[in-house]
């Protein structure tokens, strides 16, 4: 069958009552205990704080595109990078498969009426909201100019706002934590009878490794910037060498956290592209098990490589030898899920609709971050593109090229589902091919221009033009791509906001997937389902046949 | 055509020089060949996986009537394959870059010491004779080793054709070690983010044969000497070596701090109220004590460098300033 | 195209479930099994978060002995142990209020609970002698460090240690303050975790009285005593680390 036509005439009957007609008022949303809404609102408050962090990299790369001064002052643009850092991390990437698709999707594809702790769900929710005014407080007042990675004694001594953009960040975890507790307990607990774990969808396992790491690492983050809100407000001198502290410790607990907090963006991705790679594939995922399993092993490991942030910090040549080696390590099973990806395409009908594309898409984005992964690995390699702007366009391929086009991705292969309406697949399409070539032009140039002897957080690249000419025309380069891929996700973003006014209504299961979300109505009814449907294959579509008259998929009898 | 031309030589040039910096120091070329490993294995990945991906989507793409075939969805042999061998090959380059890592590492004995400050936002030099600069002087063919410190933030000194770099806590010592194999001029960054300025704060690595250099070195310690009987002359010197210039310009005023031009005698706002008239005694006790008196509409940054000039110095910069008219 | 027929709206008509009993549990074991695992994974991040203060501990204590040896002797040996057989106690009322609630003896519960929180209020009390005597010899690591420095020598200059006869002022000021920075950070964070539990139990009590809880649902009373036994635990660590080093 063809690409979904979007103008097929609907051949139902109105909406049954679901689950956004089922209460009405802003009190049913703001405390409502449904799954469904609470992923519906994360949905649109990381929009939000997406929107935000993207403002923030257009003034950067608007600032960049010319050598000395040419928009905002050296102080502006230190405290622009860093809620650029701080709002895209804690508030956008790290939230946002877990707290939005996870929330809704998880559950139904359980078969399941909820997860596990509702309430603590809508904690999460109202914790997010608090961890967002406190940055747009931090915002309002000024600012802080710590970088993202708020490294002592540079914060701690610095007349900024670190305190409450810390606190937010401190709450955010929170947010972060609750969510992955309900999510392991769901899993263990809410399975149908029948569903094992070995019948269990791949997106539900990268949720779960990704709680795990949620779970295990969040907590000292929030420990750590405690210690560091204390240390401003009190004194107290554990990083600050001055009062007998070590500011290199700060460092260790800093990204103690923060690198296991990549797997938690980058987890949930790939728990999407293996669903959207075998639904558009018509096949089977290749490899269940593997992918199930590197899952789990990305996540243990990646507590236990931190120090390769480290290498030049002066930490001893053994610590960075074995963080190194364990880098290495930790490579592998993302390669694993690459094979096994393109394996699945092999002998199967592929079907290029917007989600299909941006999985694509990630295949190739990630591969260009991966990779370059193995130049951070390596001691040698690392001494020389270190805090170079070669770190900055391998960790934007990997957070926004990888994790953020998967998430639009797993957006597209859901709006159905969430709100009842088909988009325009055309433009996603298009916007897919615009975005492979509007990233490759904003970042592939910071590659380069690190190795060539670019630091990170410059403001002013003036004196070094004289040996590094290149640097004005790969800036320029870096700064249009910027803009036109921003312009994309604004239309990426319209197209679906226009469906939910002209989009035709969306059949059950659109694109002929065998996991359970897509045998409820769309959108869901309040109660998912009233007992779970019988366990089946995941990835067997064998008895679904596509219905002319509904535009889906239905099970043959 | 004057665009195509102008086109084409930035492509070549950007192409040409598309990868790593000159080579200037005995590591730089077992640096690059690891570089240049990671570079032809993700070369070769990447090409593998991008054009299975493109060969498969157009073979299996969906035409009217097409059907999955019938494929097992899992062969053990071939997850090893692709386990096994990309495990291999990561393990090999970890092994050649902890090689040369250990090379980066292990400091040749009789290295030649120079002490480095990074402060918030200069550099500073210090030569074993005790002549003190802004820039980087070095003999070329000789293993140098730098001590380093800062007394504010943590700073980190990157010179990128010798592919040496090294961050510099607060509180603590960090060394490293180069040897430089041509003669020229090349560029040293902080690469660590440390504030306002921070994007300024780059010296020069003045590599010059190595008899050349120690007679530099000899002159460069003297010059308090040479320029006895013209104090204004050895402050103006001092005024660059000590990092003074990178905050207080003269003619062009900076940021961070009052430019120098035409204050002596003159009367400032003070930072809380009050006022000061500019004269030897407020420099002298700006230099020793920055934060005693700072004036208004500047923040508070300065570090102070007690310990790090003499009364000698401070006299000769009184000197210097008083000749800005 | 039909849609699966177990696809409903809500309706506690046809699924009728007591009113203890969450409607996206089948059963009360399945809700009481999810609840345990839950509570046990939250355990599991206060650990993580406290673990980042005993790691600083560590390390400070392995790179700066003389801090710790100066320090301690500012403490009170006998009031800290005092605190821990209170909590210790009340980790046994709060274990068997548990039990009582599992077998629906609704008003041992409820008086075990009121003891429970009668000893985590007494620990409170404690603390609060212990931090204020602090204060008023002004041994509070704050901006401002300004230690009573005759009584600094009256608890560290009279001991024989060896170690501490002689040592520079300076230094042994800038020690103690870390120390009291560690002090602070590590038994401040504790009984801001006290309080908290203060209040869980207080929610628990009002609901073990109202009647909420049986044999098939005493889920929360449950858990709320596994968070307070954690709560113990920690103190048990702090206590020898921090008032019984030699």
């Amino acid at each position: 069958m063809a690409a979904i036509p979007d103008s097929a005439p609907a051949a139902r009957p109105a909406a049954a009552d679901n689950y956004l007609t089922h209460a009405r008022g802003l009190m049913s949303w703001i405390f409502t205990l449904d799954h469904k809404r609470i992923g519906v609102m994360f949905l649109a408050l990381i929009w939000v704080a997406m929107a935000l962090g993207v403002l923030f990299a257009l003034i950067l790369r608007a600032e960049l595109a010319d050598p000395g001064e040419t928009i905002v002052s050296k102080n502006v643009y230190n405290r622009v990078f860093t809620l650029h850092g701080a709002v895209m991390i804690f508030l956008f990437i790290i939230p946002s498969i877990p707290s939005s698709l996870g929330n809704f999707v998880l559950p139904i594809m359980l078969g399941a009426k909820d997860v596990a702790f509702p309430r603590l769900n809508l904690a999460s929710l109202h914790l997010y909201v608090f961890g967002m005014l406190f940055f747009l407080f931090t915002l309002f007042v000024g600012g802080l100019d710590t970088g993202w990675t708020f490294y002592t004694p540079y914060s701690t001594e610095t007349n900024t706002w670190v305190i409450p953009a810390v606190l937010g960040a401190f709450i955010l975890g929170f947010s972060s934590i609750f969510t992955g507790i309900n999510f392991i307990a769901t899993t263990h607990m809410m399975r149908p009878p029948g569903m094992s774990w070995f019948k269990m969808p791949l997106f539900v396992w990268s949720l779960y490794a990704t709680a795990i790491i949620q779970v295990l690492a969040t907590p000292v983050l929030a420990i750590t910037l405690l210690l560091l809100a204390v240390e401003r407000l009190v004194g107290v001198g554990i990083f600050d060498p001055d009062k007998g502290g070590d500011p290199v410790l700060f460092q260790h607990f800093f990204w103690f956290y923060s690198h296991p907090a990549v797997y938690i963006m980058i987890l949930p991705a790939m728990g999407i592209i293996s669903e959207v790679i075998s639904v558009f594939s018509r096949k089977h995922i290749f490899g269940f098990k593997f992918i199930a399993f590197s899952s789990v092993a990305i996540a243990l490991i990646g507590f236990l490589v931190w120090g390769h942030h480290m290498f030049t910090s002066g930490q001893s040549p053994l610590a960075s030898t074995i963080f190194s080696l364990l880098t290495f390590f930790v490579a592998i099973p993302s390669g694993i899920k690459v094979f096994n990806w393109l394996a699945t395409m092999y002998k199967g009908v592929v079907h290029l609709t917007t989600p299909m594309c941006f999985a694509l898409l990630f295949l190739i984005l990630f591969g260009i971050g991966g990779l370059t992964g193995l130049f951070l690995g390596a001691v040698a390699a690392n001494v020389h593109v270190h805090d170079t702007a070669f770190v900055v366009a391998h960790f934007h391929y990997v957070m926004f090229g990888s994790a953020g086009i998967a998430f639009i991705g797993g957006i597209y292969y859901w709006w159905p589902k969430i709100t009842g309406r088909m988009y325009n697949d055309l433009v996603g399409r298009i916007c897919a091919v615009v975005v492979l070539i509007a990233f490759n032009m904003t970042y592939f140039p910071l590659f380069i221009m690190g190795v060539r002897g670019m630091p990170r957080r410059y403001h002013d690249y003036e004196r070094l033009l004289e040996k590094n000419p290149e640097f004005f025309d790969l800036n320029v380069i870096a700064s249009v791509g910027g803009f036109l891929l921003a312009g994309t996700l604004l239309v990426l973003a319209a197209n679906l906001l226009f469906s939910l006014v002209r989009g035709r209504p969306a059949p059950a299961n659109p694109w002929g997937a065998a996991t359970m979300e897509w045998q409820c109505a769309s959108p869901p009814p309040h109660d998912n389902f009233a007992s779970p449907p019988p366990v089946t294959d995941p990835y067997d579509f064998g008895n679904l046949t596509y219905d002319e008259t509904t535009g889906g998929y239905v099970s043959a009898p | 055509m004057d665009q195509i031309l102008i086109s084409a030589t930035a492509a070549a040039r950007l192409l040409g020089g598309l990868w790593l910096p000159e080579r200037a120091s005995t590591i730089s070329p077992a640096v690059d060949g690891v570089f240049n490993l990671v570079l032809g294995v993700c070369i070769v990945f990447f090409s593998i996986v991008v054009i299975s991906m493109i060969l498969l989507v157009v073979r299996y793409r969906n035409r009217p009537g097409a059907k999955p075939q019938e494929s097992p969805s899992h062969n053990m042999r071939l997850e090893i394959i692709w386990s096994i061998i990309p495990l291999a090959v990561v393990l090999f380059v970890f092994w050649r870059s902890f090689t040369v890592f250990l090379e980066m590492y292990t400091v040749p004995s009789n290295a030649f010491e120079i002490q480095v400050t990074a402060k918030k936002w200069s550099w500073t030099f210090e030569y074993p004779n005790g002549h003190v600069d802004e820039n980087l002087y070095v003999p070329v063919n000789t293993p140098v080793r730098l001590i380093m410190s800062s007394p504010d933030v943590i700073h980190s000194l990157w010179i990128p054709e010798f592919r040496v770099k090294m961050d510099i806590p607060p509180g603590r010592y960090t060394s490293t070690w180069f040897e430089a194999t041509k003669v020229g001029d090349y560029m040293l960054l902080c690469t660590e983010y440390c504030g306002e300025l921070h994007s300024d704060m780059l010296a020069t690595v003045v590599v010059r044969p190595e008899a050349e250099f120690h007679e530099w070195l000899a002159k460069a310690a003297n010059f308090m000497e040479e320029y006895k009987d013209n104090p204004a002359k050895a402050g103006e010197i001092l005024y660059q070596k000590r990092g003074c210039a990178q905050c207080h310009g003269i003619d062009q005023p900076k940021p961070a701090g009052p430019s120098f031009k035409g204050i002596f005698g003159k009367t400032h706002e003070l930072q809380g109220g009050g006022s000061v008239v500019v004269d030897e005694n407020y420099i002298r006790e700006s230099i020793l004590e920055p934060q005693a008196k700072v004036r208004a509409g500047y923040p508070a940054n300065m570090p102070t460098f007690k310990g790090l000039v003499t009364e000698e110095e401070i006299k000769a910069i009184i000197a210097f300033i008083k000749t800005l008219k | 195209m039909t849609e699966h027929t177990a696809c409903t709206t809500d309706g506690h008509g046809a699924n009728a479930h007591p009113a203890w009993l969450a409607h996206h549990f089948h059963s009360a074991r399945q809700q009481y099994e999810s609840g345990k695992l839950g509570i046990w994974i939250f355990l599991l991040t206060e650990v993580l978060f406290f673990s980042g203060l005993f790691c600083a501990y560590a390390v400070y204590r392995a790179n700066h002995p003389a801090v710790f040896v100066d320090g301690h002797h500012l403490l009170s040996t006998p009031l800290g142990a005092i605190n821990t057989i209170v909590l210790i106690f009340s980790s046994l009322t709060m274990a068997w209020a548990v039990r009582c609630t599992q077998v629906d003896q609704r008003k041992a519960a409820a008086v075990l609970l009121a003891v429970t929180l009668l000893c985590a209020g007494t620990f409170l009390v404690v603390k609060g002698f212990e931090y204020h005597h602090k204060w008023k010899h002004g041994l509070v690591p704050a901006h401002e460090f300004a230690p009573d420095e005759q009584y600094l020598e009256s608890r560290i200059g009279a001991h024989e240690d060896g170690s501490t006869l002689g040592r520079d002022p300076a230094q042994r000021v800038r020690n103690v303050r870390t120390f009291l920075g560690i002090y602070f950070g590590m038994t401040g964070l504790h009984a801001l975790h006290v309080v908290a539990g203060i209040i869980a139990i207080v929610w628990v009590l009002r609901r073990t009285v109202r009647g909420d809880f049986n044999r098939q649902y005493f889920g929360p009373v449950d858990f709320v005593g596994l968070y307070w036994h954690l709560v113990d635990l920690i103190w048990i660590y702090l206590f020898p680390l921090l008032y019984l080093i030699h």
